[in-house]
């Protein structure tokens, strides 16, 4: 194994501040034995106690010691760098220290709190902990963020309605848009919809205006039947391209990139639930049924005076192979209660069966529900492990089913009408996916950074998900979450410019010999091939690189590291905890 | 390799600053108790753990290595679960080589809210590494 790194050992001037925090940490850790052992290294120059280290005279009192005492490092004991790596590092700004040369020390969370009935062996982690800090802070080196210009132009994929709404709101704030479209209308799943709750106005007819209104922009260009082919540049200043219908490319450079694919209705097998006899088609077909005949219901020209809904097909399996289709897809219990009571304001004779596992017409879409079941809509339960038999004889369609709320108690129905409730399935989206490489969760849709705090930003900085190409989402919450993007898009590209995040892998070319190993770790096109001097070496973008560290595992070398992680810096931490006195 | 003055064994944690790390803040956010001989280190993935970090912690006096994995939780990665075992056996094979016990290394999921799992974790961990018998320095 090659040696690692070694950073040239200069004296440093260090300042530790070990907090109290009211008593959360100084009631299970002995912090003035702490601060004493840490005062005996020769890089600290100076430490304290404190009461609360976040408190406005606390960071007063912090940024006068970096100032008087030339500190070019500072460690703070206290709480999780979840809650105040932010806070001191802004504290750290203020006084002249660069940011980059803070380290916090987490003896609350994972020391205090964690070992409240053994102050001895508390008091023992937290200085291994405080002594890890100044380690870590020894080999810390200032660092700036990288300031990036910002074009103010953005390409949003998907002219659904989650596209279309988003494109009008970026264009409000002046922005360029640039919807690419792959089918030959916009509009997506949401036009081909009957009437939506709750104004009963058509899918198409809310989907038309928002098309009308985006023609009607100077400053969106919507193009449809075209593909996004190309990515590459970063933040700011992605360049792309886009193929035309007519084959053509058009190349373009935009500041940020909204993904707002959609889904595609779960597409049954055959003989899943009946599919494939016929009088079986699911709710999107019915829907599509009823939009272009709304006033008579019948199929291939037969009446039809009995339906059944089989809810949650394609939604809430078990865990298996491939893609997980364990999710609930939503939108499907409420839109099917609202078909129902739709048809049965128009065919109040219609006996309509609902087959459901469980009901989830959450919120306002509660009043849906109700309805159905007020205009004499009959609801009978099925369980996951008892699903209902849908067959087909000389009699026409025949359903059966055990009744889970009468203690299994057979049921057999004979519908004109079977309609498969289907959820909301991933699109496969393999060439967008080739191109723009985001995470993909397990359930095939695209993955946030967070689910509650950033829902629609993922790790690719300047590329957002939105609507349900994220996940099974209603038009409501599609809507929500364009909007979200487009205000994150805002806030990025209206300021002119954008900063990153400066711990990102570098290469120390002296170690390289380049084998390819960490461009083939890096999913985000980040390292290139460069001569140092006479020799191949590795070279990493910064403002590509997302600082995970994939490529430092697999160097065989030790010759790339992130900074803040580096591998002198890993290195002192762990002999610094592995020191067993005081 | 030497057990903490109390004869406690002496793991070292790699956790990852958006999982694991908040599900072991959430172990003392919720007095969840453990040894004082776990102690952690956090980075910023878990495929991003270099093979030779475990090997210097468990020739430095570290018993027991454990690597939280982010798995399908991870937001940078899509196989960050494949990559962190990828890790996790290039450290076993080197320690084997070094005639030490890759049973001191272990890994297994922490999500951001899994304190108990974390817990069990290191009180089972901590059970396996007393069993072990001091080997040979390497």
């Amino acid at each position: 194994m090659t040696e690692p790194e070694q950073a040239p050992k200069v004296p440093r001037r260090i300042g530790v501040v070990v907090c109290q925090c009211g008593g959360n940490i100084s009631d299970y850790v002995d912090t003035e034995k702490v601060r004493a052992e840490i005062a005996k290294d020769p890089d600290v120059v100076s430490s304290r106690v404190e009461m609360f280290a976040c408190s406005d005279a606390a960071q007063q009192a912090s940024v006068q010691e970096i100032r008087e005492k030339k500190l070019d490092g500072l460690v703070v004991c206290s709480c999780s760098p979840k809650l105040h790596l932010a806070t001191f590092r802004a504290m750290s700004a203020r006084a002249g220290l660069n940011p980059y040369e803070y380290t916090q020390v987490n003896i609350r969370e994972q020391c205090s709190w964690a070992h409240t009935h053994d102050r001895e062996g508390a008091t023992g982690k937290a200085l291994r902990l405080v002594r890890a800090g100044v380690a870590h802070t020894e080999g810390t080196e200032p660092l700036q963020r990288i300031r990036v210009e910002t074009i103010p132009q953005v390409l949003v994929i998907g002219a659904g309605v989650a596209g279309l709404r988003l494109a009008l709101a970026l264009s409000d704030m002046g922005l360029s848009v640039h919807l690419v479209e792959k089918s030959d209308h916009a509009g997506g799943n949401v036009a081909r919809w009957g009437t939506l709750f709750p104004s009963d106005r058509s899918g198409e007819e809310v989907t038309g205006q928002l098309i009308e209104e985006v023609r009607g922009r100077q400053n969106i260009q919507l193009y449809l039947r075209s593909e996004l082919v190309e990515k590459s540049g970063r933040v700011g200043a992605f360049s792309v391209r886009i193929r035309t219908g007519t084959g053509d490319t058009i190349p373009l450079t935009v500041g940020a990139i909204v993904v707002a694919t959609g889904f595609e209705p779960y597409q049954p097998a055959q003989g899943e639930f009946g599919y494939g006899l016929e009088g079986v088609v699911t709710l999107p077909e019915l829907k599509e049924m009823l939009a272009k005949e709304p006033r008579s219901l019948t199929y291939h020209g037969k009446e039809v005076r009995t339906i059944v809904y089989v809810y949650c097909v394609g939604s809430r399996l078990p865990e298996g192979e491939g893609v997980q289709r364990t999710y609930c897809s939503r939108y499907c219990c409420s839109a099917t209660s609202h078909v129902s009571t739709t048809l049965n304001s128009v065919h109040p004779e219609l006996h309509q069966f609902h087959l459901f596992r469980d009901i989830r017409t959450y919120g306002r879409y509660e009043s849906l529900y109700e309805g159905a079941r007020r205009a004499g809509s009959v609801f009978l339960r099925y369980g996951e492990e008892d699903p209902p038999e849908v067959s087909r004889d000389d009699q026409g369609l025949l359903v059966r089913l055990k009744d889970r709320l009468m203690a299994g108690e057979p049921v057999e129905i004979r519908p004109d009408l079977v309609v498969l409730v289907t959820g909301m399935a991933p699109r496969p989206n393999e060439e967008l996916n080739r191109v723009l490489k985001l995470p993909i969760g397990t359930d095939g849709f695209y993955r946030e950074i967070h689910v509650k705090l950033r829902p629609v930003e993922t790790v690719v900085d300047g590329v957002f998900i939105v609507g349900t190409a994220q996940g099974p989402k209603n038009v409501a919450e599609s809507v929500a979450s364009s909007l979200a993007a487009g205000s994150k898009t805002g806030a990025l590209l209206l300021r002119g410019h954008v900063e990153l995040d400066p711990q990102v892998a570098r290469v120390d070319p002296t170690l390289c010999t380049w084998c390819g190993e960490c461009q083939a770790a890096c999913p985000y096109g980040a390292i290139d091939r460069v001569l140092y001097g006479d020799k191949e070496v590795a070279q990493v973008s910064p403002v590509l690189c997302k600082g995970e560290g994939g490529c430092v595992s697999a160097c065989p070398k030790q010759a790339v590291s992130v900074l803040g992680y580096t591998h002198s810096q890993i290195t002192a931490m762990i002999d610094a905890l592995a020191r067993e006195e005081a | 390799m030497s057990a903490s003055k109390r004869g406690e064994p002496r793991i070292l944690v790699f956790s990852s600053n958006p999982i694991s790390d908040m599900g072991i803040d959430l172990a003392g956010s919720s007095h969840l108790e453990y040894s004082p001989s776990v102690q952690v280190i956090a980075v910023p993935c878990s495929s991003g753990v270099d093979p030779g970090w475990i090997v210097h912690a468990l020739q430095t006096g570290f018993d027991g290595v454990f690597v939280s994995v982010d798995g399908n939780d991870c937001a940078y990665l899509s196989d960050c679960l494949t990559r962190t075992g990828r890790v996790v056996a290039e450290a076993q094979n080197r320690l084997r080589k070094l005639g030490l016990n890759p049973a001191r290394v272990k890994s297994g999921g922490i999500c951001s809210v899994c304190a108990e799992v974390f817990v069990n974790q290191m009180g089972q961990f901590g059970r396996a590494l007393a069993q072990l018998t001091v080997p040979v320095e390497g």
